[in-house]
């Protein structure tokens, strides 16, 4: 009887449950396609270095689906209450004709448990669906071979995906009964009565808070964006503390505000349905201004994480053509140890020519009485305010042109010609070439060797030895040959690329050799590649997991509150009706309402995002960021592929619950 | 001039099986500038009746004329332009917006139907004079009493300039201060601002305002009488003999 009950609640109110259904069928799927990847790659074909990356991001998808599972856990316990609330009446119903609490909850029981196991058939099948395509995109990013891809079914993933949502509705379930015990009669039978009154604020108030705090968010867009460089982590706590704030701020004043300007002008103010849709919107805005808070932050965290994460991967990938010219690349330190014994050199060591087509064995030499301190003089003070991690000690890196040029043959870079008493300056780290180019426009000279040099150029010339997957070349000297006559060298590479088609084979030689001959500074194009693509992968995933599960949260809260409020005002629009509005401009009321319900935490998102990006921008400058345009662009194709999914079901759900009821 | 007419309109509710019919047969006029009142036991039909006129319900059979227009034939905007221009509704419970003041309400319906700024502001405040609502319109209807809601309502209803307005149990939420206040405005919209005004009820007092009484049972009309030249306490008294009538047999009663 009881089980009957519950069927028959949820069929009929199959509305109210479709949006909150549907974001747990998007949950279940999203859960499980992440958590499935590490499964789906182990049957392609990758390399070794290649799997240890996927162990990587199994390991960093199983840590995040742990908040993941924290966050929708919180959005299922929220929709399930708001549920709960539309069903007072229903369960004062229940309550008078005699039936216990227990019964009752024995009721939502059931209902929790048949959505449960209903979202979680759905959800997998959808998972499982959308997993093959998550596949493609491994493969995608991995480089790799598709036509080792077949279907496959993570079981693993699976059992995770059951227990831990699971786990989720037997919170909801004890929640749930919590709510049971604690219900009365009294407050049940009077829900339906709508005594919410419009809590009314002071105009001139709503103006100062919103004066306030768009002022706030200006002085923390401003600090953030363009004070970025010297912001300590304290500093920036409190930067994000006084952006909470003021959205808060803006969100609790704007309608009022937005009416004030409204009313004033009397024409719009007065036009069609402009009074009602204006009213609409400032009193729903009025009574969610907590959550609107919550989802334009989540919103803000969702944009600024895809971005980044998409930014890291292009980035690298782009780069890595540029800054891995040659296959490999061996480094001895030649500085010598402390008891004095002079290192042996590369070619000493052993003979790494037997698998180069084509190499360049070169030295880097420092001057110990000038350190990165010496070149800048008097700026290093500011310098050092801005970049406490820098070791001022660490002495500068020259190279001789010849030597340089050599390597520019193999690498197919540019040649340079020193001028007597010149130097060159090679730096390609974003932020320490700022700060290079300053000593450098100032002309300052340089003395080393027991020489002084002047700058040839007034900026850094783009240029590096050591091979690696971003710009991270902080500073080398090119002078002229005779400058480092008769100087200790501090660091000797060898850099070629292999002879012969199978580079797998020789890589392993060479790593023998390297082993054998104790030089542990190797490196080959394929493990930079491997950990830069690597690296992206794991960035790109997590982005993509958390951004979705974001996107999920606050389209489905703000989906439920404006469906509620559909049903709430479909009195309203009959009475309109009634008054002559056409549907037409019913229709335009609501998708106003609607629109300006999802776009309003959008545009706050949209503009923190902005500014929040510029520190961004400043902080993973290592990765080089480049290519954000196209990372805003697909940040923005998964944005309103979501939310507006959201928006769009919203609108005609909406639009068929004040339809006229004939 | 005669503004209403009504031609034996049917309407039928349910299936071929258990068939109820609401409306057997109903035909009157109205001319313009009454003030016409439709009694009746709760079930009895009026509510329909007026449904069926204002258009929110068709009839089954038979056909509704305002001036020219069969309002039965009406489809979409049309209909929808008919409502806003020719009717103005008062309901029982206000049907008032509750996120909008009170001038808001009133001007609504005027915006509507798209009326310049200027012209509403006008209107409304002339409306609001006539049924003494001016000190409210700035408020919201939650601060405001019963008899308030319902005369910013009535101005509603009244501000597009309508050929007719109907009224659904104008007086069944108020008390009955407020009710006489609320009638006290409808007879002076009617002689004063010359406004048609249809109003159903079940309560006597309500209906002795009115210029005629039309007395609706099972669906057919029961008795007419109407006010002449009586003063609304001996109408009042002759409401009261048909209404006891009305609640024995037929055979009693003919």
């Amino acid at each position: 009887m009881l089980c009957k009950l519950s069927i028959r609640n949820l069929r009929r109110s199959l509305r109210d449950f479709a949006v909150y259904f549907m974001t747990l069928v998007i949950g279940v799927s999203v859960f499980y396609v992440f958590n499935a990847i590490g499964g789906q790659a182990a049957t392609l074909r990758l390399t070794q270095s290649q799997h240890e990356v996927i162990q990587l991001l199994d390991t960093v998808m199983s840590g995040t689906s742990v908040f993941v599972a924290g966050v929708l856990g919180l959005l299922i316990v929220y929709a399930s209450r708001f549920l709960m609330k539309r069903r007072s009446k229903e369960f004062a119903l229940y309550m008078l004709l005699g039936m216990g609490k227990g019964k009752i909850s024995a009721i939502l029981l059931i209902e929790t448990i048949l959505i449960g196991i209903g979202s979680l058939a759905v959800g997998l099948i959808l998972g499982i669906g959308l997993s093959q395509l998550m596949s493609a995109l491994v493969v995608n990013l991995f480089e790799a071979d598709m036509k080792a891809y077949h279907f496959t079914v993570s079981g693993a993933a699976i059992v995770k995906t059951i227990l831990y949502f699971a786990v989720m509705y037997l919170v909801v379930m004890v929640f749930n009964s919590v709510v049971i015990t604690k219900m009365k009669l009294i407050d049940l039978i009077q829900t339906g009565r709508r005594s919410e009154q419009i809590r009314l604020k002071s105009p001139v108030l709503c103006v100062i808070v919103f004066l306030l705090a768009a002022g706030m968010l200006a002085f923390a867009y401003h600090q953030v964006s363009w004070q970025n460089v010297s912001l300590s982590r304290n500093e920036m706590l409190v930067y994000i503390a006084m952006g909470t704030a003021a959205t808060f701020g803006i969100f609790w004043s704007v309608s009022g505000m937005l009416l004030r300007v409204m009313m004033s002008m009397k024409n719009v103010y007065h036009r069609g349905l402009n009074v009602f849709t204006i009213r609409q919107i400032s009193s729903k805005i009025n009574t969610m201004v907590f959550s609107m808070t919550i989802i334009c932050l989540m919103l803000f965290v969702t944009i600024c994480t895809l971005t980044s994460a998409f930014s890291i991967r292009n980035s690298m990938n782009a780069n890595l053509q540029e800054l891995c010219p040659a296959d490999f690349l061996l480094a001895v330190d030649l500085t010598g140890s402390p008891d004095g014994s002079k290192p042996l050199t590369i070619t000493e060591r052993c003979d790494p020519t037997a698998d180069a087509a084509d190499y360049v064995d070169l030295c880097v030499y420092s001057d110990p009485a000038f350190t990165f301190a010496d070149a800048f003089g008097d700026a290093l003070a500011v310098l050092q305010e801005q970049y406490p991690f820098l070791q001022s000690e660490m002495p500068e890196q020259f190279v001789r042109v010849s030597d340089y040029n050599r390597l520019m043959r193999l690498y197919g870079g540019e040649m340079l010609t020193v001028n007597d008493g010149d130097f060159i300056l090679l730096c390609d780290f974003k932020t320490m070439q700022t700060v290079r180019d300053m000593a450098l426009q100032h002309g300052t000279e340089i003395h080393a060797f027991g020489q002084t040099l002047r700058p040839q150029y007034d900026c850094c010339k783009h240029g590096f030895i050591e091979m690696a997957a971003e710009h991270i070349n902080i500073g080398l000297y090119v002078v002229q040959d005779a400058v480092l006559d008769g100087a200790a060298p501090v660091t000797e590479y060898f850099i070629g690329n292999f002879a012969g088609e199978d580079t797998e084979a020789a890589e392993a030689r060479l790593h023998d050799l390297a082993a054998a001959a104790d030089i542990s500074g190797i490196q080959t194009r394929s493990e930079i590649y491997a950990a830069a693509i690597g690296l992206g992968a794991v960035v790109t995933f997590l982005g993509l997991y958390v951004g979705l599960v974001f996107l999920i949260a606050c389209g489905a809260i703000l989906a439920l509150k404006e469906l509620s409020e559909s049903t709430d005002s479909a009195g309203r629009y009959e009475l309109l009706r009634k008054l002559g509005a056409d549907e037409k401009s019913l229709s335009q009321s609501l998708f106003r309402q609607t629109g300006s319900f999802f776009l309003l935490p959008l545009v706050l998102a949209a503009l923190h995002s902005v500014f929040g990006m510029q520190y961004s921008v400043h902080f993973m400058e290592v990765f080089g960021m480049e290519h954000i345009a196209a990372s805003i662009t697909a940040t923005s194709i998964i944005l309103l592929a979501v939310y507006g999914g959201y928006f769009l079901a919203t609108y005609l759900c909406s639009k068929g619950i004040i339809r006229e009821r004939r | 001039m005669e503004l209403l007419n009504i031609q034996q309109i049917e309407k039928y509710y349910g299936s071929k099986s258990s068939l109820t019919k609401a409306i057997d047969d109903i035909s009157f006029k109205v001319q313009e500038g009454e003030f016409v009142a439709i009694m009746g036991a709760s079930g009895s039909g009026k509510t329909t009746l007026l449904n069926c006129i204002s258009t929110i319900d068709r009839v089954t059979a038979g056909h509704i004329f305002l001036e020219q227009t069969d309002v039965t034939r009406l489809k979409g905007k049309a209909l929808n332009q008919f409502r806003s221009e020719k009717l103005g509704f008062i309901f029982q419970d206000f049907n008032l917006l509750d996120t909008l003041t009170a001038y808001e309400n009133i001007a609504l319906a005027l915006s509507i139907q798209k009326k310049p700024a200027s012209e509403i502001d006008t209107a409304v405040r002339r409306v609001a004079g006539q049924l003494d609502i001016s000190d409210v319109l700035e408020k919201y209807p939650y601060q405001m009493s019963g008899g308030q809601k319902q005369r910013v309502a009535s101005a509603r209803a009244i501000v597009t300039d309508p050929r007719l307005v109907l009224a659904d149990e104008p007086t069944g939420a108020l008390d009955s201060k407020s009710a006489k206040l609320l009638l006290e405005r409808f007879r002076y919209l009617n002689t004063e601002c010359g406004a048609t005004i249809m109003m159903v009820t079940h309560d006597s007092f309500t209906a002795s305002y009115a210029g005629r009484v039309i007395f609706i049972k099972d669906g057919r009309i029961f008795h007419e009488i109407s006010r002449g030249s009586d003063s609304r306490k001996q109408f009042f008294d002759k409401i009261i003999d048909v209404v006891t009538l009305l609640g024995g047999d037929v055979s009693d009663a003919l």
